[in-house]
């Protein structure tokens, strides 16, 4: 049973590293699906898991502090679209500028109210999330294997990831069986014939956009409030990066998203547990190797080599309405 | 707007950005007075220590070299229509060459040295960026995600180099130290203003990659290809101009400019190489390209200013102790935002003074 519980405690942390990546990444599906490259996703998540640390540290409330992360996330959300909606500038040199607004700001603001070289202080177990114990979970415990997954695996987590799961069925359903995720889809791939059948395209992507950055604000709130009790300096490291690179492995849909994500939380989970086990044939496996694979999956990913992966087509161009 | 008169040159070229530069200049002074410091010290402090004495030049300077090869990376092939955001991972990789050769040659001529780890760095960021350029190239993945992916790729082999293969032994990854013989001469050596400042040789060589660069965009067939294929890939084809040999050499020329950083930083200042030496002055070369308009004479001033914020910001952290000199960070994010993605903010309200002062009557509508 020791090789049981192994398995059920990887999984569980894979879970956990999993959930930033798959919010951030679903906050990628809903720009990118239409039609705003969004490579801020890492300064998103960076600059809501400040504000939530910071505005819990202050008011002791977890609430409020999510309410402050989705309040940034989604105010950087709105320069970008200013920026690329409004004035048609490079959506890349947009999301490259935010990242760099996050990594600085915070630190910056940080430094001067907490004095502590950029962190915050830590939060007490009322100003976090705190696991939820989902019901009969003890008494169900006892079952072999089925209740020992419930127990262990499928109750005792925090909010943020009962969300973030939910809020995959919830936007492949948005997607694609309702009206605006139909419309969504079309203004990625041609804006012009929506704009032809009198929708507008700048509110649509505005829209998607501030779900965005809502759901970057969900995953920064969770790296600082929910995993994590304080914030540090540039501690989504490349977070928002991997959520990219899992967009693209889903090939911008909702549900192979997850399984991605799942994937990526699995391999930094075994960076952990496999450093300096050795391996039969290959000897020891470096850390470092996993943890570039899923970087290096990607690249052969959209390079054609397993499978094609295509962006929405008017994905990066600045939508002109004809006059 | 069909109406309006075009905008002068000058101001397009010169006016446009220097009020974007302006503008992050005012939102960061903002943001020092928000921390309740003068905004206007702040600025004097931070230009005293960039400028003020010999040693502050001297570390303007060498900051400015290091920004001027990412910048120049950033800028080539932006003229060739490809955005390289792995001019980070470039340098990182080149490092490994450069010092590498350094520590090969390090028991003859610091002359040797410098020749063979300028090759070397070269050819390692070249090589770095060439297999992005031919990805995009041959097999249409975007070079910005292939670019990212690649920079975090360089982080882990080369922290697996650092600490598995050229480590020095009992250290924490990082390589063994040039020897004496082998080091690069600092300009202290010759001008004894600079006294404790890391600026070196390196410096010259940054100059000759900005002749080097105007010459290849301006005045080479090469550089007619490389500009044809960033205006109008359409154009090039029928001109018969292979897109996949320019998208290939291009990202070569950029990675092999990106890498000139390591004999800058990692032979010529550190001595060895470590984790993470590069410090994110590969990003720093995207704020120093858009600001510079991908032009040697604009990236020249740009990494200047730029060298001088890196070296004031320090002395402003130590001077005002709640100005973090993260601040620097902020005004780069800034410069990258109003200059790169919002170059045109100020455009409608120029065209329309310049328009009212050549005394053109208001045209309606457009």
């Amino acid at each position: 049973m020791n090789f049981f519980s192994d398995v059920i405690l990887m999984l569980d942390s894979s879970i956990r590293l999993a959930v930033p990546i798959l919010l951030a990444c679903l906050a990628g599906l809903y720009s990118e699906r239409s039609g705003i490259v969004d490579i801020g996703l890492e300064g998103k998540m960076l600059g809501a898991a400040f504000a939530a640390a910071a505005i819990a540290a202050v008011t002791g409330s977890a609430w409020l502090g999510l309410l402050a992360a989705i309040f940034v996330s989604s105010g950087m959300a709105m320069i970008h679209a200013i920026a690329s909606i409004n004035m048609r500038g490079n959506q890349i040199i947009s999301g490259v500028a935010l990242n760099f607004l996050a990594l600085g700001a915070t630190v910056f603001v940080g430094h001067s109210w907490f004095k502590r070289g950029g962190s915050t202080p830590n939060l007490g177990t009322d100003a976090r999330f705190s696991p939820i114990e989902l019901p009969f979970a003890e008494q169900l415990g006892g079952i072999p294997i089925v209740g020992e997954i419930y127990e262990q695996l499928i109750s005792g987590h925090n909010l943020i990831v009962y969300v973030a799961f939910l809020a995959v069925p919830v936007t492949a359903w948005v997607l694609f069986r309702t009206r605006f995720g139909l419309r969504l889809r079309a203004v990625g791939e041609n804006p012009t014939a929506l704009d032809t059948a009198g929708i507008s395209v700048t509110k649509l992507r505005y829209q998607a956009l501030i779900i965005g950055g809502i759901l970057c604000g969900l995953a920064g709130a969770y790296l600082s409030t929910g995993q994590g009790a304080s914030f540090s300096d540039n501690m989504t490291a490349g977070r928002g990066f991997i959520a990219l690179a899992a967009l693209i492995f889903a090939k911008w849909r909702p549900v192979p998203a997850l399984w991605t994500c799942l994937l990526f939380g699995v391999l930094s989970a075994a960076q952990i547990r496999l450093q300096g086990v050795e391996f039969p044939l290959i000897g020891e496996v470096p850390v470092q190797a996993i943890q570039a694979l899923p970087y290096i999956l990607t690249v052969v990913l959209l390079a054609g080599f397993i499978g094609r992966s295509v962006a929405p087509k008017a994905v990066g161009q600045p939508y002109i309405k004809e006059r | 707007m069909s109406t309006h008169k075009p905008l002068p040159r000058w101001v397009d070229i010169a006016l446009m950005p220097a009020l974007n530069v302006a503008l992050a200049f005012v939102v960061g002074g903002l943001a020092v007075a928000a921390v309740g410091e003068d905004p206007f010290r702040a600025m004097q402090v931070l230009i005293f220590g960039a400028f003020g004495y010999g040693e502050g030049w001297g570390f303007t300077l060498h900051f400015a070299t290091s920004f001027v090869f990412t910048g120049l990376a950033v800028a080539v092939a932006y003229h060739a229509g490809l955005f390289n955001i792995g001019g980070e991972g470039q340098a990182y990789v080149a490092g490994l060459g450069a010092i590498m050769v350094a520590l090969w040659l390090d028991q003859t001529h610091w002359v040797f040295v410098l020749v063979g780890s300028t090759f070397a760095a070269m050819t390692f960021g070249a090589i770095w960026a060439m297999i992005p350029g031919y990805l995009q190239a041959k097999r249409g993945s975007h070079i910005v995600i292939t670019t990212i992916m690649f920079n975090f790729i360089a982080s882990a082999f080369m922290s697996y180099m650092l600490a598995q293969v050229i480590t020095r032994p009992g250290a924490n990854a990082e390589t063994e130290t040039i020897a004496e013989t082998g080091r690069l001469p600092l300009m202290s050596d010759f001008l004894p203003v600079f006294t404790f400042s890391p600026l070196n040789i390196t410096f010259f060589i940054g100059i000759l990659s900005l002749i080097f660069v105007y010459v290849l965009i301006w005045h080479t067939k090469l550089g007619y290809q490389i500009r044809t294929l960033g205006a109008n890939p359409e154009a090039a084809r029928y001109a018969g101009i292979s897109a996949v040999a320019i998208i290939i050499i291009v990202m070569a020329i950029s990675g092999a400019l990106a890498g000139l950083m390591a004999v800058n930083e990692a032979v010529g200042v550190q001595k060895r190489l470590g984790v993470g030496y590069v410090q994110g002055f590969g990003f720093v070369g995207i704020a120093v390209a858009f600001m510079g308009r991908a032009h040697p004479i604009g990236i020249a001033l740009a990494a200047l200013l730029f060298g001088a914020l890196y070296q004031g910001g320090q002395e402003l952290a130590f001077v005002m102790p709640s100005v973090s000199s993260d601040l620097v960070v902020v005004i780069q994010a800034l410069v990258i935002l109003f200059t790169g993605a919002m170059s045109e903010m100020f455009k409608p309200v120029l065209l329309r003074l310049f328009n009212r002062a050549s005394g053109e009557p208001e045209t309606v509508g457009d």
